[in-house]
């Protein structure tokens, strides 16, 4: 097939079939230049972004959320078109009728839905709450399946953050297939690959297939009817770079206006949108300020993304985040850069509509990267925390040149694979349920199997060990098994339509399991291990406390006896759940990620071995304890950098702050310093993996009077686990968890 | 073995790029502004073997880059000179530049070797007078002059350094004359640190008299007009 709106590009096999990669190999231009080409905001781009300012500054007083359409159930027609300010608008497309206005989607669970609108003073329509007596959500269908035990292991928080209640998210459609085909040629496309199964044994899971290929087709039409009434043909190909840009973000929007995902991430769009940009550059229809005025419009668009969610949601996953991530970057498996102008653009627009929590950006490291790239992104870290970092060079050869990251450090091929994502399991709160036979130390409830609680005495590392590992293969049956439960339901009752329907027909699947409490447990064994540790108990007879005599050894001081320790519960966990036979035969992956619940999931966790005290909130993601890097921070990021990628292939997190006097004396060295500390960090060698790495460089006296004076730092953006948020958005609790972090620093 | 007070993996300010930084044990001057006075006893902190430092660099080495290293500081390196010299030595072997952050107040054939032996050095100026060197520092100025007149001889690059003291070294002269002491070595950076007062807590934990109690960092403005002395 050609079509004429693609003159000027050079053929390929994605001419043939549905083929984004190729056509991005085919057509690109690697820039290996600087940053001097780019161009400020124009004035309506300002206008534009001052009228969003003044609605997010209004949202804020309103206590977090500006307004909900609480009549209409959230769907892609079910709105009339919305805009901002139509007349500066170049890139149209909002969730509801009006700009920052929410949106019910009650697929998930009507009840989530209730409890939030009534949360911001709302209350849902008789209408919906009529219409879902007689539905069943995905949370109806969990919960009836739903054994006591997984039952127990959720409200004791030994899991938690299950998406059973809310959508699961994590699930990146191919936006740019409806820029590059338009919905007529992906239609067809699916219509096809439907008739080929249709020829096949009609088992279960052909049967289910089918029924979802046909539901992507009726999305795709409904997709189509969506631009229409913006008055956009998305039915064919995108002619211009205008249109490029519209098609892709309608697609998205589609899939944000269908899914209240926890994580709704927008793919690796930048170098697809920079071919268009340079062919409609090249025949002089249009000027760099052009340019950068569209991609200032997309992004503006894609932070004006937003969800539906209860305060508890936001406990766990705070600043009220959508993980709009873009995957910047990163090299081609032919050697070429991916890296292009527009991959300048993107991050530029932190500064022409100053820096945000979203979209979240996210470069791909490679050693090879070009230099003037890699110094331009440190400077961007420094002038705005708004940049995470994801090592190109470990990923590239497990998922290829065209993957991006979903959520915060989750890698897929795009359009190719897809992951059930599953919140984690808390390994500190394990080993204390393992101490104390199986009872929760807080409740006292049985919730693991029955065993003796540990004899008093000096704790034995080897008697310690064997009753742990008894109780880790416990839980990693328990959590593949609610996994499974929650995805056959969540494929029954809320399937991702749109987003499947720009993925391939036959799609790769992982079940991503995670793990909290990483380092509190790596410490707790440790100090077992090396110093003197005696439990203490309660009137119960429950362990609930420990003297600890002697030093130990702590990870993130690049000191192998505790690092090990950490590598290896990684290893364990992974191991046990793959002895486990998962929903749809999906491969078992495992991330090393909080997000913010680290908070919470500290406050559920009792006094642990390593000296932590009873609600003390965890470190984020796979950092090192606050305050237990003694030995500065290349030896943290060092014993990060040993955990195993392959054990965790859903990802590695790792929260990086330092005060920017620390960092070098003047803006000069702060950048080189940056870009050897990034290019050291990710290298990979014998003995270290790293995957990634959020970076801020900032003081924490800044944070402290942002803490007293939000109204003085509205656009004060720090990254946390795996995201950026805004700080002042931040529960206070979040705020001075982030306060007691590690700052690296000189003195 | 040697005796060092800690290890930084991260130190970006003393000498260029990333680098870890040994802080030696021992120091034979008393400076009144000391951030570090739990460096002066030679009998404290740990004792190490060269093996080990250079162990833990070369597990750091793949953040040095092309310009970063390991710096060795103290205290005053120049009194485990030979110490040091070995560190470096093994250090040389595994490609890993080395700088001496020193304030030259010792000088004999060992310190002469060390000076040789490492990649850059760090010089801290404590003062340019010799007398007023003497009140501030406790320590002799031949030294610094034995080590400046070597320096010069070798042309081994030098960043120079003084940290400005309100009252000592805040004075344009002082700087002018600071700057035709070193005008014979090869210096490639001139560097006015602001005297601060973040290690007047470790004062106290000692129960040593700070010595220069109620002195102000120096302002901005000042600073800036000593660094155009510089330039």
């Amino acid at each position: 097939m050609i079509h004429e709106n693609w003159q000027g590009f050079n053929g390929g096999a994605w001419t043939e079939s549905i083929d984004v990669r190729d056509f991005i190999q085919n057509n690109y231009t690697p820039y290996a230049g600087d940053e001097s080409f780019l161009v400020g905001a124009t004035e309506r781009t300002k206008k534009l972004n001052d009228k969003y300012l003044a609605l997010r500054r209004q949202e804020l007083e309103k206590g977090g959320v500006l307004d909900i359409d609480t009549e209409t159930v959230s769907s892609l027609l079910n709105y009339k078109p919305g805009y901002l300010d139509r007349d500066n608008e170049l890139i149209v497309g909002l969730q509801t009728e009006k700009p920052l206005c929410r949106s019910v989607n009650p697929f998930g669970g009507i009840r989530m839905v209730v409890s939030a609108c009534r949360a911001y003073g709302y209350e849902l329509s008789d209408s919906v709450k009529e219409h879902f007596r007689y539905r069943t959500t995905h949370n109806d269908g969990v919960f009836r399946v739903y054994t006591e035990k997984m039952r127990q292991a959720r409200h004791t928080g030994i899991i938690t953050g299950l998406p059973d209640a809310y959508g699961r998210g994590r699930i990146i459609g191919d936006y740019r297939r409806v820029a590059l085909y338009g919905t007529d040629a992906l239609m067809n496309a699916k219509k096809k690959d439907l008739k080929e199964l249709g020829a096949r044994p009609m088992e279960d899971e052909n049967i289910r297939l089918m029924e979802e290929v046909s539901r992507q087709i009726d999305f795709l039409d409904k997709l189509c009817q969506m631009g229409a009434m913006y008055g956009c043909d998305i039915s064919r190909p995108a002619a211009n770079a205008q249109e490029a840009i519209q098609w892709t973000y309608f697609a998205y929007l589609a899939a944000v206006k269908e899914q209240n995902g926890a994580a709704m991430s927008l793919g690796r769009t930048s170098t697809f949108l920079d071919i268009y940009i340079e062919r409609d550059l090249r025949n002089g229809k249009l000027t760099e300020v052009q340019a950068q005025e569209l991609m200032d419009q997309f992004v503006l668009k894609l932070r004006m993304t937003r969800q539906l969610r209860t305060p508890e949601y936001n406990e766990l996953f705070a600043g009220d985040p959508n993980w709009v991530t873009e995957s910047i970057g990163g090299m081609g498996q032919d050697g070429r850069t991916l890296v292009t102008k527009n991959s300048y653009r993107v991050l530029n627009t932190l500064y022409t509509l100053l820096p945000a929590p979203e979209p979240n950006l996210t470069v791909l490291w490679s050693e090879k990267l070009p230099e003037p790239f890699k110094r331009f992104c440190a400077k961007v870290s420094i002038d705005t925390d708004s940049i995470q970092y994801e090592n190109d060079d470990l990923m590239r050869p497990r998922f290829g040149d065209d993957y991006a990251i979903a959520c915060c450090v989750s890698a897929a091929r795009i359009g190719k694979q897809m992951q059930f994502f599953g919140a984690r399991c808390n390994m500190a709160k394990m080993l204390l349920m393992a101490l104390n036979g199986g009872r929760d130390e807080k409740s006292g409830d049985q919730v693991g199997p029955e065993e003796p609680v540990i004899r008093p005495g000096v704790l034995d590392y080897d008697e310690v060990r064997a009753r742990f590992d008894r109780y880790v293969a416990w839980i990693a049956e328990l959590y593949v098994n609610t996994m499974n439960v929650i995805h056959y339901m969540h494929d029954k009752y809320a399937y991702e339509k749109i987003q499947m329907a720009l993925h391939d027909t036959e799609v790769g699947r992982f079940m991503s399991f995670g793990m909290a409490g990483l380092s509190v447990a790596a410490d707790s064994l440790s100090a077992i291990k090396y110093a003197r540790v005696t439990p203490v108990f309660d009137d119960r007879g429950l362990v609930c406390d420990f003297t600890v005599e002697g030093d130990f050894p702590c990870y993130g001081n690049d000191d192998d006896r505790a690092d090990d320790i950490a590598k290896g519960l990684c290893h364990q966990f992974i191991t046990e759940l793959r002895k486990h036979k998962t929903y749809r035969n999906a491969e078992h992956t495992l991330s090393i990620l909080t997000i913010t619940s680290n908070v919470v999931y500290g406050k559920k966790t009792g006094n642990t071995p390593d000296g932590r005290r009873a609600g003390t909130p965890f470190a984020p993601g796979a950092n090192p304890m606050h305050g237990r890097e003694r030995s500065g921070a290349l030896a943290s990021l060092n014993s990060v950098s040993k955990i195993d990628y392959d054990d965790c292939r859903d990802g590695v997190s790792n929260t990086f702050t330092i005060t920017p006097d620390t960092l070098g004396g003047d803006e000069r060295s702060r950048i080189d310093n940056l870009v050897d500390l990034l290019n050291g960090y990710f290298t990979i060698d014998g003995e270290h993996a790293a995957h990634h790495l959020n970076v801020n460089v900032l003081n924490r006296a800044t944070l402290e009077d942002a803490m007293e004076h939000p109204e003085l730092y509205p656009n004060l953006t720090i990254r946390v686990s795996g995201y950026a948020v805004n700080f002042v958005r931040l529960s206070r609790a979040q705020q001075l968890e982030v306060i007691s972090r590690t700052f690296h620093d000189a003195m | 073995m040697g005796r060092i007070h800690s290890i930084e993996t991260m130190g970006a300010l003393d000498g260029p790029g990333l680098r870890m930084v040994v802080f030696l044990q021992g120091c034979p001057l008393r400076c009144k502004f000391c951030h570090n006075p739990d460096t002066w006893n030679p009998g404290g902190g740990q004792e190490v073997a060269s093996e080990a430092i250079v162990a833990r660099a070369v597990k750091l080495k793949r953040f040095f880059g092309a310009r970063g290293g390991v710096t060795f500081s103290g205290g005053e390196p120049l009194g485990q000179a030979k110490f040091v010299r070995a560190c470096v030595g093994l250090l040389h072997e595994q490609g890993i530049h080395c700088a001496l952050d020193t304030s030259g107040g010792l000088w004999n054939e060992e310190v002469q070797a060390l000076l040789d032996a490492c990649d850059l050095v760090l010089l801290d100026v404590k003062h340019s007078d010799p007398a007023r060197f003497h009140d501030l520092t406790g320590g002799d100025p031949a030294a610094l002059d034995a080590v400046l007149a070597h320096l010069a001889l070798t042309r081994k690059p030098v960043w120079v350094r003084q940290v400005i003291v309100p009252g000592w070294t805040q004075d344009e002269a002082q700087v002018r004359q600071m700057l035709r002491k070193t005008a014979g070595i090869n210096r490639i950076k001139t560097e006015l640190l602001p005297y601060h007062t973040l290690g007047v807590h470790k004062w106290r934990a000692l129960g040593i008299p700070y010595a220069l109690e109620g002195a102000q960092p120096p302002s901005e403005d000042t600073l800036r007009a000593l660094r155009a002395l510089t330039e």
